[in-house]
């Protein structure tokens, strides 16, 4: 029996996965803070440790670095820089977790924004006795830009300010009056020495004044991204299934629609509606290996089977028909620009959105932001870095959601026909009506 | 119209991993032209076929499945291999190491030099004999950290190189898998699994495995703090004393680079239990060929490696 189908049981210890991404500056801790969560979770084996112990003894230091557990690759170290997001994995044993280890300095928003991507929950690294600075807005920004439902402000190395309690006032004052001005509302505050190991899995005795979770707490308790509220049943069809040529009889006329479901839930039975074809029919089955589904939730990848024999290849969408996404072939987004050649504004490139591609330009840059002073500039191109609020013209329409409301249906990435490569994020603020193409 | 309640719904930790892994090879299907799957009949790639059964059943496979042989496999495991794929009613392609060595595209710098660092050639002629535009392995990012940084979707130039510099950025779930001909995707479904992922997931769906993963007698020498088994390609050298173990295979290989651990464990549940309490990675335990640089995996990655 497939696990799926015991999915509601309460009684179950697996809180399932928190993907979560830290962002810091070089010197914020950051590496120490992952090393220190990954070694009090029991993550790292003996001879990792050793290693390191070696390493550490090799640098001259008496204690065991354990930011040299995410030590990176031959070629970063040849030219002391970090190149890119490293995914690192510990499980608590009710709750796996994925860590997205973004570089805080070279390349950082091409970098922080591909590992905000994936994360439930940021954790952004205040080194105490500096405070919020300019790269602490930065990586605010750009987890609330990205959508991260909750934001963790880990105020580090407190054993450098004497375990202050009106450092960290300061610090969490200091940093909620800008965050209600980018419109960050979920933020917790937490004070911690990952050095120690303070207030990680262990509240030591030295931040009494604290009364908040413990680190670990925080982690183990926040919710995935799609168990908070209700969503909007999405389901890009990824591929059919038509085994035609099976010696099967019953299956010369299976058609099964394969997907992940993006937002949302569905029941056999649902009246859903195709997209583009808007042609509607009815869920008559939900299949995984064979087996019969009852309904789909959020994330699962399942196979759909329809009443009515309707034409539906990749690229097309099924929604439930009570709750149809705009339709249309121009879009409003917020842009970040990740490749090294410009964004060429003369130039088409390719949109893809769920499963589905088409041809974009570029409409208008309506401002670029200026994310160090927060302020919004006049552009007339974008490069490597760039955060801009731009408009785009497509072939083909899209079906689409705010990507306030839907990551899944609310982000696209642009891909430069000319290299493969992938060239921008996009997050959709909005769709102009009345184009439905 | 039902409306769906407070959707109080997260899928366990292998239900997602699961999903995420056909999402991926479904994503490979709707967008690889002439897409492989490497299977060895190791663990990973075990799992990787169940994956593979729940995103296409009841339909075919989209993709063969291709082994490289480095002619110093396990009998047991490419029996395994064969008959797994047999089962499945799915084409397999075996490409050996050896028919390199006779063309001489492989060239051994001694007759016992371990073969794995060679599966790289043979690999590469498969792929441009077949026309292969995207390869999908069983790697794992907990695996190693030249792993930790590469993307699912990971593209390797004419030669086959990983460049861990310029990799294509990689958001949400959407993969980009373009490339030009001549070029490779290499793919990998269950980057965010760990080791104890690949057994609990075993263990949840039933699959049979190849018998050196559970414990059992062999004769074996003491080297190097390791232990190597004895058979014919690796036989004892002279003065070393053979002892017969109970041991098993943690992760299995080329014979000359894959070393067991001492075990009593005869079934997945008691695997699980050991590897939770264990205190050696896998890698470190059981790959010869990644204890000789640091650097090692990043470099044959380079080179083409899966």
């Amino acid at each position: 029996m497939s696990a799926i189908e015991r999915l509601p049981a309460e009684d179950i210890p697996d809180n399932g996965l928190l993907r979560f991404l830290t962002c810091g500056s070089v010197d914020d801790g950051k590496s120490t803070l992952i090393g220190r969560l990954l070694y009090d979770s029991k993550t790292i084996l003996a001879d990792t440790l050793h290693a390191i112990q070696r390493s550490s003894a090799r640098r001259g230091l008496d204690i065991v670095d354990l930011s040299l557990l995410t030590d990176g690759l031959q070629a970063e170290r040849e030219q002391g820089i970090t190149i890119d997001v490293a995914y690192r994995y510990f499980t608590t044993g009710t709750r796996k977790y994925i860590i997205a280890d973004a570089p805080g300095h070279e390349q950082y928003t091409r970098n922080m924004v591909t590992a905000a991507s994936t994360a439930d929950l940021a954790i952004i690294l205040i080194d105490a006795r500096k405070g919020v600075l300019t790269q602490t807005r930065r990586h605010s920004y750009v987890a609330h830009l990205l959508g991260i439902p909750h934001i963790v402000v880990a105020v580090n190395k407190m054993d450098l300010v004497d375990y202050a309690q009106e450092t960290f006032d300061r610090i969490h004052d200091g940093y909620l009056e800008f965050a209600s001005r980018l419109g960050i509302t979920d933020v917790r505050f937490i004070p911690l020495s990952a050095l120690h190991g303070d207030m990680i899995v262990e509240r030591g005795d030295r931040l009494r004044w604290y009364e908040g979770p413990t680190l670990f707490e925080m982690l183990e308790a926040a919710p995935a991204i799609h168990s908070e509220h209700v969503e909007k049943f999405r389901f890009p069809v990824q591929y059919v299934c038509r085994p035609q040529d099976s010696a099967n009889p019953e299956l010369h006329d299976y058609r099964g629609f394969m997907g992940r479901v993006e937002s949302g839930e569905l029941h056999i039975g649902d009246r859903v509606t195709v997209l583009p074809s808007r042609l509607e029919s009815r869920v008559r089955d939900i299949q995984v290996l064979g087996e019969s589904l009852p309904r789909a939730v959020a994330e699962q990848s399942v196979s759909i089977l329809l009443d009515d024999e309707i034409d539906i290849s990749r690229g097309d969408m099924i929604v439930r028909s009570d709750e149809l996404p705009q339709v249309s072939r121009n879009i409003d987004a917020m842009l970040c620009w990740l490749s090294e050649s410009p964004l060429d504004p003369r130039r088409k490139y390719l949109l893809r959105h769920t499963t589905r591609d088409s041809k974009a330009m570029l409409a208008a840059i309506a401002f670029r932001v200026d994310i160090n002073g927060m302020q919004q500039q006049p552009a007339e191109r974008l490069v490597m870095n760039d955060i801009a609020r731009v408009s785009f013209r497509l072939a083909q329409p899209i079906f689409a959601d705010p990507y306030a409301e839907s990551r899944g249906t609310g982000a696209f990435i642009i891909i430069d026909e000319s290299t493969n490569n992938t060239v921008a994020a996009g997050m959709i603020l909005g769709i102009a009506s009345g184009d439905s193409g | 119209m039902s409306t769906a309640k407070l959707a109080r719904v997260t899928l366990s930790h292998l239900d997602w991993l699961e999903s995420e892994a056909i999402h991926i090879m479904r994503e490979v299907a709707g967008q690889c032209s002439n897409p492989v799957l490497l299977f060895s009949g190791g663990k990973d790639s075990i799992c990787m076929l169940r994956v593979a059964e729940k995103a296409f059943r009841p339909g075919r496979f989209p993709f063969p499945l291709l082994h490289i042989d480095t002619g110093h496999n396990y009998r047991e495991v490419t029996d395994f291999r064969d008959r797994r794929a047999a089962e499945l009613g799915e084409r397999l392609i075996v490409r050996s190491v050896e028919d390199s060595m006779a063309r001489g595209t492989v060239v051994l710098k001694s007759a016992d030099e371990p073969r794995n660092k060679h599966q790289s050639v043979t690999l590469l002629e498969a792929i441009e004999e077949f026309g292969f535009d995207a390869c999908i392995g069983g790697a794992r990012r907990d695996e190693e950290k030249a792993r930790a940084k590469e993307r699912i979707f990971s593209f390797r130039d004419e030669f086959g190189q990983w460049d861990p510099k310029n990799q294509r950025p990689e958001l949400w779930d959407l993969y980009n898998a373009r490339s030009f001909k001549g070029e490779n995707i290499r793919v990998f479904p269950i980057s965010n699994w760990t080791e104890i992922d690949v057994w609990q997931y075993i263990e949840r769906e039933k699959l049979a495995l190849p018998a050196i993963y559970f414990a059992h007698r062999r004769p074996l020498v003491r080297r190097g703090g390791g232990l190597l088994p004895v058979t014919e390609v690796t036989p004892a050298r002279p003065g070393e004393a053979v002892e017969t173990l109970q041991v098993r295979f943690r992760t299995v290989g080329d014979i000359t680079c894959t070393a067991p651990v001492e075990s009593a464990a005869t079934d997945v549940a008691s695997i699980i239990a050991e590897t939770a309490v264990t205190t050696i990675t896998e890698r470190g335990a059981t790959r010869l060929d990644d204890q000789t640089s640091e650097a090692s995996m990043e470099q044959r990655k380079k080179e083409g490696y899966f």
